[in-house]
């Protein structure tokens, strides 16, 4: 659940905020050899861009932030950090959202604050799903002993509260930059992706193209690597997605509380010196709204994507309307 | 019987865990921060309270770390956990800690039941008006929800209604300058202190259960046995709630039990951004002042809260379904 983390949505919560990929049903592993299910899978999602509403807003969103991220000098000239301005401006057309009550422009914090957040994302992403991968499939694919014990660590992991979990680690770190906050998070919060990894591995366990693989005498590895993971791509897609919503919601609210690095630039230490410095009440309301509203963005734009593919696993889900569309389409 | 010896080994074995990361982290970490601060206050403490801490965080001790390790545990398990060093010097931790529950199970308490019960309705209904103008936008709208950091729904409740509005109050769990009593003006103004918060809470929690009841219901809106029960006849709010809501809603009620276990730990940005003087306020409170002690018993009060839900739910999920007996 929730993520929520809160940030606020505690991400521990039982009932995850995004209902990650149920894309079990994908009728991805049969066909065949694994590498050819892969570029399927990839190329089914490219359609599934395209023709879902939801997945084309959240790819708009998640390609609109990237392209920030990458090039934020080109939108913004000022230095984020420069205490240059006269303090406390409000909105104008040199400074498109004012300056803080230090004397930076805001605009150029927003822009440039985008780059961490998206790292912390996509480090958070990429690391704690293939953690959860290879302890998923692993547990799945070595079974037995190997299977219960790594169950163990997955299910203790799983129920233990996340976010007060990290505010204790942040709390001795004192001040935890990008790659630490990266690494923090990505460590704790792998489990409930490993989970649905698992199940999904355990299912193929006795297909027929892996008992060829085994016959044919190829290696464990191989077999890991070639035919059990091509097979999961959709899934992974999800638990990244999934991943990547949970660090930038928890990463947001630990520099909120000021447990990142405030030298950094990004959204949450935004929020957290504009909340230090009553943003609200010296008449600065945009320090902590267009940061929270960036957030919030970047977040829906993770959740709806990740939404769309569930829906495009779980036919039950979606709505009617396009249901009938699919319908008609057949019929032709 | 066999499930529910499993359930409960698990439930021990994750609350060693627990125990071990509180006494485990602070000396994983460069030059064990808890280090410097204690001895920095030290002075103002009593001997006994400083034994507690020497155990817990491996300072100024001959005892070696397995010697340390058991007496932390044996100080957890009769609920000593030393003095707060920062927060209020010399006070128990134990003390300091029991004078915040009652504001968050207050707070967070009834806002959780109040989030269950109109979420689990309000997905009945529009599971059961499926395609509806009503059903086809809730979906987006509740994702957008969802990943809406609580914190900041939280600061823009209080930009409108106690800034710009100046309706509500948003600081505080009630006018310190009242004297705390059981009478009307003391109530009131306590739960007018509470209505931002909760609001903030509600709004961000609800989805969720919208989302789940309405997704499972759907799928329960398929069977055969509610095609059964429309050729029988039967009236509509019969099969909608006797029918498809009964058997759907045992994912929101275990869910519910679970989220129960929630509320200690499960507001802390809310309670700081309003100052609400609960557990989450007091935890963030400890972490800004290094008030280790305190940090650690309260992460051990707020992890031990949710074990505990989450063994209840099991046991009772294997009691409302016999079908998870079995499973694992």
């Amino acid at each position: 659940m929730a993520i929520d983390t809160g940030t606020g949505t505690e991400p521990s919560e039982p009932t995850a905020a995004i209902p990650a990929g149920q894309l079990q049903g994908l009728p991805l592993a049969g066909a065949g050899g694994g590498g050819i299910a892969g570029a399927r899978s990839l190329r089914r999602m490219g359609r599934a861009i395209t023709s879902n509403r939801k997945a084309t807003v959240g790819t708009a969103l998640l390609v609109l932030f990237i392209l920030v991220g990458l090039f934020p000098g080109v939108i913004a000239h000022d230095n984020p950090q420069a205490e240059i301005y006269p303090r406390s401006l409000s909105p104008s057309a040199q400074h498109w959202l004012g300056t803080t009550s230090f004397g930076q422009d805001m605009f150029a914090q927003v822009v440039w604050g985008t780059r961490p957040v998206l790292l912390i994302a996509f480090g958070v992403g990429i690391l704690a799903t293939v953690v959860a991968m290879l302890i998923g499939v692993a547990a799945a694919y070595l079974g037995g002993t190997w299977d219960g014990v790594l169950n163990v660590i997955t299910d203790v992991l799983l129920v233990i509260p996340l976010f007060p979990l990290l505010i204790i680690i942040g709390s001795y770190l004192h001040g935890a930059g990008t790659a630490v906050m990266i690494a923090v998070i990505a460590a704790t919060s792998w489990s409930y992706t490993a989970r649905q990894l698992r199940s999904q591995a355990l299912s193929l366990r006795n297909r027929d193209f892996l008992n060829a693989a085994k016959v044919r005498g190829e290696r464990p590895l191989y077999i890991i690597c070639v035919e059990i993971i091509p097979t999961m791509t959709s899934l992974l897609v999800a638990a990244f997605l999934t991943n990547a919503l949970y660090a930038v919601l928890f990463s947001s609210s630990l520099q909120f509380i000021g447990l990142g690095n405030p030298s950094v630039t990004s959204w949450g230490t935004m929020l957290y010196w504009a909340e230090n410095n009553e943003a609200f009440q010296t008449g600065l309301p945009l320090w902590i709204i267009v940061p929270g509203l960036c957030i919030v963005a970047l977040g829906a734009g993770f959740a709806l994507l990740n939404y769309a593919f569930d829906e495009i696993g779980n036919p039950a889900l979606r709505p009617v309307r396009s249901m009938r569309r699919a319908r008609v389409q057949r019929a032709r | 019987m066999r499930f529910v010896l499993r359930r409960v080994a698990f439930f021990l074995l994750t609350l060693w865990v627990a125990l071990t990361l509180n006494f485990a982290l602070p000396r994983m970490m460069p030059g064990n921060p808890a280090l410097a601060i204690i001895g920095k206050f030290k002075s103002g403490i009593s001997p006994q309270a400083v034994k507690v801490l020497e155990a817990q965080f491996g300072i100024e001790t001959h005892q070696n770390i397995v010697a340390q390790y058991f007496s932390y545990l044996g100080n957890v398990a009769t609920l000593r956990f030393g003095t707060s060093l920062t927060t209020q010097p010399g006070a128990s931790v134990g003390r300091i800690v029991l004078d915040a529950i009652p504001w968050t199970l207050g707070l967070v308490g009834v806002t959780t039941v109040l989030a269950f019960i109109l979420g689990t309705g309000i997905g009945i209904v529009a599971a059961w008006r499926r395609g509806g103008r009503l059903d086809g936008l809730m979906p987006p709208i509740f994702v957008i929800m969802t990943v809406i950091p609580y914190f900041w729904i939280g600061l823009v409740l209080i930009l409108v209604f106690g800034v710009k509005l100046k309706l509500l109050p948003y600081f505080f769990t009630y006018n310190f300058s009242m004297t705390p009593g059981f009478n009307l003006a003391f109530i009131g103004n306590v739960a007018e202190h509470a209505i931002l918060p909760a609001f903030t809470l509600l709004i961000t929690t609800i989805g969720i259960w919208i989302l789940t009841m309405r997704n499972t219901m759907i799928t329960t809106l398929a069977e055969d046995y509610v095609r059964m029960a429309r050729a029988k006849g039967l009236p509509n709010h019969r099969i909608m709630l006797d029918y498809a809501a009964r058997n759907a809603i045992l994912p929101n009620l275990t869910g519910f039990a679970m989220s129960l276990g929630f509320v200690v730990g499960g507001a802390i940005l809310i309670e700081e951004v309003f100052n609400y003087q609960g557990v989450g306020y007091l935890l963030l409170q400890a972490v800004g002042n290094d008030d280790y002690p305190l940090m650690q018993a309260l992460f051990l009060l707020i992890t031990v809260a949710v074990l505990l839900a989450i063994l209840i739910s099991d046991l009772v999920t294997a009691v409302l379904d016999p079908r998870t007996r079995g499973a694992t």
